[in-house]
């Protein structure tokens, strides 16, 4: 009897419970780019999760934004309409909070960031921040549901960080999409990405540019539900 | 310049505790030293040594670079141990390159 209610309220309680997903990857893959046009498309146009430049590990502290409910049954915008009329279906959406995390590294030399014109004691300081960043994106791989995992795909995808996080994640059974990004760039190539991690779901987009970007949020209504 | 190669056996390895473990890797590394693991380490002892690494960056130590061969993968791919890994300081260490069958570790002087 009780084991009937308690199982009822339990359905009831975590019925509607978001699933937080982290996004995660080296500097500069794009990570915030693609928080920011999330939040833009699903929440509010006015609302950046954070900054995106060129310089790397802009993002020195994990930004959660809570409450994304993605529905892919409207009409994402102008320049993006759900084009895909399968994704309208049942598995349509997704409230998900969403973590920009800093970018993951295995090394941070403060004089890297003077060749980006900064003086010595702020590069030391933003060096200094950007280790802590990259400790509490680590830490947070405690406490998400699922990693969407950002690659640049002008560049080598075979790296050790990536290859780590990807390895942490399938030993806890935590689902991850590759996002291939920037494929707006001549000198794309997302097939590299595919065959390095053939056992993964590939999808090549352009954060900035919104190419095949609701392909991305179908798979994620797919795998992160 | 002298650059020191160590290369630590298997039995070594698992004669330490997880966090001696990676304190061992890392001192090695910080002291110059180009470390490598037979018997490697798992991708969650990475992760912990990539925190470790940040922790200690300072001036003189930017961090490290990293590079394995994982294990064939069995049927449940659960806790997958890697053959060997490459662990050396990213200072003089430009870059680790890795292909299928070969890692090659770049060193430079400047
Ligand atoms: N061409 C192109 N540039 C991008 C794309 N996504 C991000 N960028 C650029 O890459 C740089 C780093 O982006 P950012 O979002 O800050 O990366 P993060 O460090 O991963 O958060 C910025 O200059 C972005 O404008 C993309 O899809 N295409
Ligand atoms: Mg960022």
């Amino acid at each position: 009897m009780k084991g009937v209610f308690s199982r009822l309220l339990m359905a009831l309680l975590f019925k509607k419970k978001r699933v937080k997903i982290g996004i995660y990857g080296p500097p500069n893959a794009g990570k915030t780019t693609l928080a920011n046009r999330i939040v833009h498309t699903f929440v509010d146009e006015e609302d950046d999760v954070g900054v995106s430049t060129e310089v790397p590990h802009e993002t020195r502290r994990v930004v959660k934004r809570e409450g994304v409910n993605i529905d892919l049954t409207k009409n994402l915008s102008q320049d993006n309409p759900v084009s895909n009329p399968k994704t309208k279906r049942s598995k349509a959406k997704l409230a998900l909070d969403v973590v920009d995390t800093p970018g993951l590294a295995t090394k941070i030399d403060f004089r890297d960031f003077m060749a980006y014109g900064m003086d010595e004691e702020v590069a030391k300081r933003r060096a200094k921040e950007a280790t802590e960043g990259v400790i509490e994106a680590i830490k947070w791989l405690d406490d998400i549901d699922g990693v969407l995992l950002l690659m640049d795909s002008t560049e080598d995808p075979y790296t050790q960080t990536n290859i780590v996080i990807i390895g942490n994640m399938e030993a806890r059974g935590i689902p991850v999409i590759i996002a291939a990004n920037k494929v707006d760039l001549p000198d794309s190539a997302p097939q590299r990405i595919k065959n390095a991690f053939p056992q993964h779901h590939v999808v090549p987009i352009s954060a900035l540019k919104g190419d095949n970007i609701e392909a991305l949020y179908g798979e994620m209504a797919k795998v992160f539900r | 310049m002298q650059i020191e190669m160590r290369l630590i056996s298997k039995d070594k390895m698992e004669s330490m505790s997880p966090t001696e473990k990676l304190r061992f890797v890392l001192d090695g590394v910080k002291s110059g030293n180009i470390v490598v693991l037979e018997g490697g380490l798992t991708s969650e002892e990475q992760m912990k040594l990539i925190e470790l690494t940040m922790i200690e960056v300072s001036e003189d130590f930017p961090g490290i670079e990293m590079s394995g061969y994982p294990s064939k993968s069995g049927f449940l791919h659960m806790r997958k141990k890697t053959r060997l890994t490459v662990v050396g300081p990213a200072k003089t260490m430009k870059t680790i390159k890795k292909e299928k069958d070969l890692i090659s570790a770049i060193i430079s002087s400047t």
